[in-house]
This record gives structure tokens, C-alpha cells and sequence, in this order.
């Protein structure tokens, strides 16, 4: 199958390693990957913050960017969920509104198109290794992915420790975080709490944000769980954990 | 504006909310109680889903059809002896209110919970002039005895751990120095012995209606405790107060909502009570009042129809937004300054109030969804939250600052010549700063982000940047046995 990858902004410029295990593990598992050169940012802060008009202009460039594509695979449930609401950025009335229809009907996020799509089975590096899995909201609640990550890992030989709070939300919410830090910190503390308590070392997710937050405060409260996109637990990743950094 | 909010200082009130120690620890029933429980009914009716879609369908042909379920509930409730009073807005609601006590002589006059007459600050505007009003809802007879607001739309006194109401039952009732406030049971029964005299002594009850039955001109009650039966039952005078969407056309369709309402408020497969009104009592009637009035209260509802917000009215304030949302969660309901808080108090109280007086409220959503996966006539509330932040932005009410950022982002985004050799070049200088897997206890410009979180560093470069090629040829690895 050819497909595009659509990297998203925060993997592209944070964490490039997540981009690298993403591009490798699709084209093992046996797709022709195009990686579009002039993508930038899906606008979702924009069309969060609604700024409509914005929203609109970054969606177009999305539209010409991934024009002609099999599939979109995104390794972020967030940005896939955002490409889902294209038609609706534009609305019915926007010239592109049927190829924003269209491409929205072809775009997947990375975990679900690898075990929907491709059957895929991952190498097995996780023997021994136990971590738990937080669902981001955006991949869970917009477009359904529970199960995928879940399996990638197993089949990859890893543990997985349940939190009882993985489907409650972590306070990163974008822009919520610097607007409400807050509350955005308490919500934070309270995954935290709950990864924790499964005994876990690592937390995994799908979603760069939630990881990235969840990390900087842990670091702050000098306490000692590491985080990993799941991606980069599917391929040899060299570059440390977040989270493992120096306080 | 007659609705009045406190929500422009949502930070500091969630703040003051995190820091709240007692508070916190009364939050705490949310996550292992209400949340819980509803968990546990949906789970045992498999075709729960179905339902929600059925009570929205209804609900969304009930506001299609308003004026006609109105008239015909307005005609049966005159057919059975009722007066139903229209106001379109708080003041006339109030005025009416306060006259209908007048003609019948009242002074003293019995509450059940009600949601509407909150937010129509209905008790204050009774007290004014010589009334007095006593909610028998216990946890609304809680937050008035502490002269507070109810922080939960159905559990108003949420907000509240057993001590902080003993410690108010302790300053308020007198000739009770010995009452043992040791556990809930034996404050409920002290709550319910202060409450009787009142019963036998208020002249009118005013209670909310869960539902207004269109075909038999009923109002409908439910709770848990019965008070709100004998509010409406024993003084000589009933006025129920609802909003105008609260009409259902008929018995079926309320026992429908009935159903899907227990289980998202509370996971019950009913409320304890449900208490049908229809009319005055008649001579064959055991009980009930001699005068039976129904006000409908407009208030900026009608005004909604037809309009992106339409979908707000299907509303039953179960209270499932509240019980699962994680912002409301952490700072209770009092932070959001408003009647009506969490996710649809968020989309209401812009409505109600005017969203310059309250645009944090939608802002302050991480947009996660748990409102609208419970939500048990499926509104979908985030979708709503996001288009009052886009009038927030249309009306420039949400920040030069945040505003600026957005432009100057999306500038770059929409040039990838700049963006991507400026993107690499910073996160370039930030990895070097800060060495392999290092970490930003401080950033330029980033207070909000580390003022209470490290920022783990970029690994250093972009991955577009640094990517050879384009097009990339499959590399399939021999599949090892699972
Ligand atoms: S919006 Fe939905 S979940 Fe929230 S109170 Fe209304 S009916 Fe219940």
C-alpha cells in the first residue's frame, strides 16, 4: 500500500526519533511511504483557539500537501483526529469541502493502521519489560484506538500494567496547558498517581503532548517514571526516555 | 443582565479551589462515586446506547415542535384546572413568582430543588420582599443554610464533606447542643426533623420540573429523598417553575428520559421518586394543593433555537458532564462562577450571561470528550465549547497576546521555506543547551509551561530537515512467530 505520513509538528520538531520509528515501521510493515516535504502544521491550535479563518488556510495547505494519497498515517491521535474534522473546518459550503471529506475518510492513526491495516506484527524487543499505556483523549474518544497500541506492544513482548485512570484525560489540552497551568499541573498529578501505582517504570502513549507534559512534571516533582511514544518502543530507539533527563 | 456571574475570575477561583484542601478531599465523591456508579448501569442495559440515541431524537423532535408541545401542555394544564404563566425573561419570572405569593398571603414558602429558580436567584428575590424561603432538598437546604450556591447541578452540596455540615447544622440549629453529627444518616434525620415544621406551616411550594408533559399537563419530579413530593403536596399552593425545552409531548416519551436520566445522574435505574403534578387537587384527591400554577421561563432559551447552540436545549441536567469531567474534577463547581458549571454550564452560561462576562468557561476545556461520551441525549459539547471560542475570537475577547502567537505561528506554517530551517535551527540550539536527554527547568517566554513543569529538551534538529528523500521502498522484515 502507499501512504503518506503525516508527521505533525510536535513529533517533527521535538522528537524527531518518533518520525524515524514511524517511517521505519510502516514501510516493514510492508507500505510504500511518501513523507511530504512542505508539511508543516495541521492547524489544530488554531482551530482549537477558533480561529476559524487560520484553521481554515493551514487546512487547505493540508489538503494540497497530502493530495492524492492512499492513506494519511499519523503518529498522534490528536493531529488524525484533527484531519477527521476537515470537512467541518471548511464546512459544506468550501470549494475543497469534498476533498477534505475524502482525505478525512483515508486518514489513520498510526497504531490502528498498523494492526487494522497491515496485521502487523512488531520485532520482538519487549521481553521482560513492563509499562502502562495512557490513552489519549483524542485517540480514544474521537477515534476509537484502545486496543491497537495495546496489541502492538504484546505482540512486541511487552508487559503491560494497567493504570485505573488511563482513560481520564492528563491536563495537556494544548493550548489549556499555559492558559489553566494550574489545573492543567492537578490533572497531570493525578495520572501520575495512578501510572505510578501500577508499579510500571515507563509510561507510554500515543500522543507527543500528553507525553511531554506528563515528563516535565514528573521531572519537576523529582520523581522517577520515564515516557516513551509507543513508536519508539516498536523500533531500537537510542535517544534516552523523556524523563530520564538531569533534573 | 439578569443572570449574574462571577466567571471572569475562573483562575484565581480554581486556584483558590486546588488549594482547598476540604475541597478536594469532597471532590473525591465524584471520581469513586457518582462516576462510578453510572459506569456500573450502563453496563447492565446493553441497549443503554440505544436509548441515548432515542432521547436525543426525541428531545431534538420536542424543540422542533416547541410552540405546538407548549400550547398543547399550556391547554391541557388550563383543562385540568392549572394556570401557566409564560415569562421570557428572569424579571418577569421573579415578578410573577413573588405575585402569585402575594395573592395567596404567603410568608413562608417551601423549595424543592430547582435548578431554574437558581438561576433566577428567585430566593433572594422573595427575602426581599418579606418571604421566607425554605429549601427541602437536603443538600440544597445545606448550601442555604451556609448562604452558599449549589455547586453541582444535581448534588448541590457536593462541594461539602460531612464535617463541614456538621459544623453548619452546629451554628444553625438551636436547642440541639447533644445531637450526635457523627455520621450522614444522623444528619439527614436532624435535617429532616428541622424541616417538618416547616412542611405544615408554608402556605406555597415551589419546586423545578424535571419534565412537562405535554399531553396531560403534568409536571414531572424525581429525587431521591421525597421532600420535593411533600413540597408540592402539602401547602396549599404548587408553582412549578421550568424552562420552556423541558416539555415532553407524551408519557412515553418522559418515561424514556426517565430511564436514561436516572442512570446518567445517579446510576439508578430510577430515582426513588418519581412524582407525577397534573392540576389542583380534585374532590376525589386524597391530598395535593388547592391552586396549581406552572411559570415557563424563557430567559435567552428560545433565543438558541435554531441557532450552532440548538443542541444545548436537549439538556435533562442529568449532571453526567459534571460527574466526568476532569477540569470540574479538580476545581469543583464554584470556580466556574456560575449557576450552571462544567462542560454545560460552559456552553449555557455564555448564553445566559453574554460571553464577554464569561469566556473562560469555554476556554477552559481540554476538549477531551468525556462530557459528550456520557452525555445521555448526546450533545456534543466540545464541538459547542469550540464555536463560542471561535465568537470569543470574532469578538477579539480572547487575548492580544494568545492571538498574536497564533498568527505568528501560523504565518510560519503556511511558509515551510522559513518554517522548517528556522524549526531546525531552534530545536538545533535547545538540544545542544541542553545535552542528551536533558531538561528546561526555566524557558524564555515559557513561564506557563515551567512554572510548575520541567520542559523535557528536543532531541536537537527536525525530522523533516534531516530526511533524505521523499518516496520510501517497503522493507519487510521476515514476520517472527507471534
Ligand atoms: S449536557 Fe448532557 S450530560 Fe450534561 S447535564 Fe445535560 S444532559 Fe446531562
Amino acid at each position: 500500500m502507499r501512504v503518506a505520513l503525516l508527521v505533525s509538528c510536535l513529533v517533527d520538531g521535538l522528537r524527531p526519533s518518533i518520525g524515524a520509528a514511524a517511517l521505519a515501521l510502516l514501510r516493514e510493515a510492508g507500505c510504500t511511504v511518501r513523507v511530504p516535504r512542505q508539511q508543516t502544521c495541521c492547524g489544530q491550535p488554531a482551530w482549537n483557539s477558533g480561529d476559524r479563518p487560520t484553521a481554515q488556510a493551514l487546512a487547505q495547505k493540508v489538503l494540497e500537501d497530502f493530495a492524492d494519497v492512499e492513506a494519511v498515517v499519523v503518529p498522534s491521535g490528536s493531529c488524525a483526529g484533527m484531519v477527521r474534522q476537515l470537512p467541518e473546518v471548511l464546512g459544506p459550503e468550501h470549494p475543497r469541502f469534498a476533498d477534505a471529506e475524502a482525505l478525512a475518510s483515508r486518514c489513520f492513526e498510526i497504531t490502528d493502521f498498523l494492526v487494522n491495516q497491515c496485521d502487523f506484527t512488531p520485532a520482538p524487543l519487549g521481553a521482560g519489560q513492563t509499562l502502562t499505556y495512557h490513552d489519549s483523549c483524542a485517540g480514544l474518544r474521537e477515534l476509537g484506538v484502545k486496543s491497537a497500541p495495546r496489541m502492538l506492544l504484546e505482540r512486541a513482548g511487552y508487559t503491560l500494567a494497567e493504570m485505573t485512570q488511563a482513560e481520564t484525560c492528563c491536563g495537556f489540552g494544548g493550548t489549556f496547558c499555559v492558559k489553566y497551568p494550574a489545573v492543567s499541573v492537578a490533572m497531570a498529578d493525578e495520572k501520575l498517581a495512578s501510572a505510578r501505582a501500577t508499579g510500571a517504570p515507563l509510561v507510554t502513549g500515543g500522543d507527543l503532548g500528553c507525553l511531554i507534559h506528563l515528563a516535565g512534571r514528573e521531572e519537576r516533582a523529582g520523581a522517577g517514571l520515564a515516557f516513551r511514544h509507543v513508536l519508539e518502543l516498536l523500533v531500537p530507539t537510542p535517544a534516552p526516555a523523556l524523563g530520564e533527563g538531569r533534573p | 443582565m439578569s443572570f449574574q456571574v462571577q466567571s471572569q475570575d475562573f483562575i484565581a477561583r480554581s486556584k483558590d479551589a486546588l488549594a482547598d484542601a476540604p475541597l478536594q478531599s469532597a471532590l473525591g465523591k465524584l471520581r469513586t462515586g457518582l462516576s462510578v456508579r453510572r459506569r456500573e448501569a450502563v453496563a447492565a442495559l446493553p441497549e443503554f446506547d440505544a436509548l441515548r440515541e432515542e432521547a436525543a431524537a426525541l428531545r431534538d423532535y420536542t424543540l422542533a415542535t416547541l410552540d405546538q408541545q407548549l400550547e398543547t401542555f399550556e391547554a391541557q394544564v388550563r383543562a385540568r384546572g392549572g394556570e401557566v404563566h409564560w415569562a421570557p425573561d428572569a424579571a418577569s419570572a421573579r415578578a410573577i413568582i413573588l405575585e402569585l405569593c402575594q395573592r395567596y398571603g404567603a410568608k413562608k414558602v417551601l423549595k424543592g430543588k430547582s435548578m431554574v429558580t437558581e438561576e433566577l436567584e428567585l430566593n433572594e428575590h422573595l427575602e426581599a420582599h418579606g418571604l421566607r424561603c425554605v429549601e427541602t432538598d437536603l443538600g440544597e437546604y445545606i448550601v442555604q443554610l451556609r448562604r452558599e450556591r449549589p455547586s453541582h447541578i444535581v448534588a448541590p452540596a457536593i462541594h461539602l464533606r460531612k464535617e463541614d455540615v456538621a459544623e453548619s447544622f452546629a451554628a444553625h440549629h438551636v436547642g440541639r447542643e447533644h445531637a450526635d453529627r457523627s455520621t450522614a444518616e444522623a444528619l439527614m434525620a436532624e435535617a429532616r426533623e428541622e424541616l417538618r415544621a416547616h412542611f405544615l406551616s408554608a402556605e406555597v411550594g415551589i419546586t423545578g420540573a424535571n419534565f412537562a408533559i405535554a399531553e396531560t399537563g403534568s409536571t414531572v419530579i424525581v429525587t431521591n429523598e421525597g421532600n420535593g413530593d411533600l413540597t408540592q403536596s402539602l401547602p396549599k399552593v404548587h408553582i412549578a417553575v421550568t424552562g420552556i425545552e423541558k416539555v415532553v409531548p407524551t408519557l412515553e416519551d418522559a418515561s424514556t428520559l426517565l430511564r436514561v436520566l436516572a442512570r446518567s445522574a445517579t446510576g439508578q435505574e430510577a430515582s426513588v421518586y418519581t412524582t407525577f403534578s397534573t392540576g389542583p387537587r380534585r374532590p376525589e384527591d386524597p391530598d395535593g394543593p388547592e391552586a396549581y400554577h406552572v411559570v415557563l421561563v424563557d430567559n435567552g432559551r428560545s433565543a438558541m433555537l435554531g441557532t450552532e447552540f440548538e443542541a444545548m436545549l436537549r439538556c435533562i441536567r442529568c449532571g453526567a458532564c459534571l460527574n466526568h469531567c476532569p477540569v470540574y474534577g479538580q476545581v469543583g463547581g464554584h470556580a466556574y462562577g456560575s449557576v450552571y458549571p462544567g462542560p454545560m454550564g460552559a456552553v449555557l452560561t455564555p448564553q445566559l450571561a453574554g460571553l464577554d462576562e464569561s469566556v473562560h468557561l469555554p476556554t477552559a476545556s481540554t476538549f477531551c470528550g468525556a462530557c459528550e461520551a456520557v452525555c445521555p441525549v448526546k450533545i456534543p459539547l466540545p464541538s459547542l465549547l469550540r464555536r463560542w471560542r471561535q465568537r470569543a475570537h470574532e469578538a477579539r475577547l480572547d487575548g492580544d497576546r494568545a492571538r498574536w502567537l497564533l498568527r505568528l505561528w501560523a504565518f510560519f506554517a503556511a511558509r515551510p521555506r522559513l518554517y522548517h530551517p528556522l524549526l531546525s535551527a531552534a530545536t538545533t540550539v535547545l538540544g545542544r543547551l541542553a545535552g542528551p536527554g536533558g531538561t528546561f527547568r526555566r524557558l524564555l517566554g515559557g513561564k506557563a509551561w515551567t512554572e510548575s513543569r520541567n520542559f523535557p529538551a528536543p532531541e536537537g534538529g527536525s525530522f523533516l530537515a534531516s530526511l533524505q528523500g521523499e518516496e520510501f521502498a517497503p522493507t519487510p522484515r521476515k514476520a517472527p512467530s507471534r
